[in-house]
């Protein structure tokens, strides 16, 4: 089909180093399949972009990969190590090498922004505050929000609370951040803010981004490395400039966005005419 | 038929929700050793369930006393045995009103918050995120606040009881001039040690009842608006019939 010639190619590539590796995975919830044969590599030290129409598993996706849950076949490699396999402990100590965040940010509620940045560091270390502090301060002072140390996650902004998980995914240095529709209700500025940040963090810090969304202008500013999931499969791959000029339709009508296509406009019905006639 | 068909499907639902609860227990079981190593967790959800939940203990059990004072007055001065109040109204709080309303409210207050608390972060990806940040929301979240309620449980009975018995002496004694040295000498040869631990313990097993109820309820809520507000009233319908199945059990067993 057509995914198969698209995923072809960074499969050839994918030798180089890649830090996630999904395998053919096949993974269905309650009998309906989200993905049949889905395979793709995420470059280390690079921003990759995963899109696709509504409902397409990208969350699911991410959820493979952090081991949340585990594919019916095939395989979920992060640098190399079988998620899938692993136990409870062994996945806890894979997942501080990523951070991840939220699309509301899951600030935890009853914590001010500090305590929030710092919760990783008190669960995982004995660090004296002092040092606890010299660790969140920075953080928060990248996200620009040093200022705001003190407020509760309720008096945030959604953009100022994403930036607060972003500072909260940051503390313990994990080597790729994943990050799941992080434009979603923003305004122009916060969506600013938040594009220049994942670009700082990736190439200041050198972590490998996985940026899940549908906004694709900001992707397209942003990603490195594309792909488009479409149909439990990737879709499409490759840099944005080769995806817009894809011959598969459902990229076509994804990347233009297009009222009508593959994904059609009319949710399936029986004939117009004789359900009216039928009343 | 199909109304059998029905009632075995609802017998199966509910023999598989009693199996994932019991299981949920062991696994909250499992992570109490190490919730226990963080006592200011634990403080912090005794306040929250306990403390927070003492005025509506305190102004209940009062007014609980009082009723029990009133009724059992007027039941027995037709006998003319008045100065037994002490010892009826005693009996009746320490052994079943103090334990069972207080945990019908402990369940109303205490255990909703926790559903809720826990059922809004379970919707809000707190849970999820905590888990990516490897930290087990078991251990962080539930066992804490398992142990809390069950802590605050019986500190509030004993309480609850000691308001009430105020309650019936505020009515018996100030109100209808009972004698107040037979109203207290009575409660005080006939009300024994035994009498008081059967209070307690059943504090302490619907403590443990509520307390499981609600923290399941919350984990396990479907995580939208819809499914925490289902989640909380599941909590305090399944912990009010629960309460008062065990009541039944255990006045069985030690009486």
């Amino acid at each position: 089909m057509l995914s198969n010639a698209a995923s072809r190619k960074p499969q050839a590539e994918a030798a180089q180093d890649s830090i996630v590796e999904v395998r053919d995975v096949h993974y269905s919830i309650g009998g309906r399949p989200i993905f049949s044969g889905l395979s793709l590599q995420i470059q280390r030290g690079r921003i990759t972009a995963v899109m696709g129409p509504s409902g397409t598993g990208k969350t699911t996706l991410l959820r493979l990969i952090t081991g949340q849950i585990r594919p019916d076949s095939g395989q979920v490699l992060f640098d190399g190590i079988d998620v899938s396999t692993l136990s409870t402990s062994e996945l806890y100590k894979l997942r501080l090498r990523m951070g991840m965040l939220f699309q509301n940010g899951a600030l935890l509620t009853d914590e001010d922004v500090f305590e929030n940045v710092a919760f990783p560091l008190r669960e995982h270390t004995d660090l004296p505050e002092a040092l606890i502090r010299n660790i969140v301060l920075p953080k928060l002072q990248a996200v620009g929000l040093r200022g705001a140390a003190r407020l509760m996650p309720s008096e945030l902004s959604g953009g100022m609370a994403r930036r607060v998980a972003l500072a909260r995914a940051m503390a313990t240095d994990p080597e790729v951040l994943i990050y799941d529709e992080p434009f979603t209700g923003l305004d122009p500025i916060s969506m600013g803010m938040i594009v220049r940040l994942v670009r700082q963090m990736n190439y200041a810090l050198g972590i490998t981004s996985i940026v899940v969304s549908h906004d694709v202008e900001e992707l397209a500013i942003l990603a490195d490395a594309s792909y488009i999931i479409a149909g439990g499969k990737v879709a499409a791959s490759g840099s944005f400039v080769e995806l817009k000029d894809h011959e598969s339709e459902i990229v076509h009508q994804f990347i233009n966005g297009l009222a009508d296509g593959p994904v059609a406009f009319h949710y399936p019905a029986p004939d117009y005419y004789d359900d009216l006639l039928a009343g | 038929m199909h109304f059998l068909r029905e009632l075995w499907d609802n017998v199966q639902e509910f023999i598989v929700k009693v199996g994932a609860v019991t299981l949920f227990f062991g696994r909250v079981l499992m992570q109490l050793p190490r919730a226990l190593l963080r006592p200011s967790l634990v403080i912090e959800q005794v306040h929250n369930t306990g403390a927070l939940s003492l005025v509506i203990i305190m102004t209940c059990g009062l007014f609980v006393g009082m009723v029990l004072g009133l009724t059992g007055y007027d039941l027995l001065q037709r006998f003319g045995s008045e100065e037994a109040l002490g010892t009826a109204g005693a009996l009746a709080v320490v052994k079943e009103l103090g334990p069972v309303v207080t945990a019908l409210l402990f369940a109303g207050r205490a255990g909703t918050a926790l559903a809720s608390e826990i059922g809004l972060m379970r919707a809000t990806d707190q849970l999820t995120a905590m888990e990516m940040m490897a930290v087990d929301p078991m251990r962080r979240v539930v066992a804490p606040r398992f142990v809390g309620g069950i802590i605050a449980m019986p500190l509030l009975t004993v309480i609850f009881i000691a308001i009430g018995i105020f309650g019936v002496q505020l009515v018996g004694v100030q109100q209808f001039k009972v004698d107040a040295a037979s109203f207290w000498s009575q409660m005080r040869s006939s009300v024994g040690l035994d009498d008081v631990m059967e209070g307690v313990i059943k504090g302490c097993v619907f403590g443990v009842a509520c307390s499981l109820i609600a923290v399941y309820e919350g984990y396990n809520a479907t995580p939208t608006a819809e499914g925490v507000g289902r989640a909380t009233t599941r909590t305090v319908v399944i912990s009010a019939v629960l309460t008062l199945i065990l009541d039944y059990l255990l006045t069985a067993i030690m009486l």
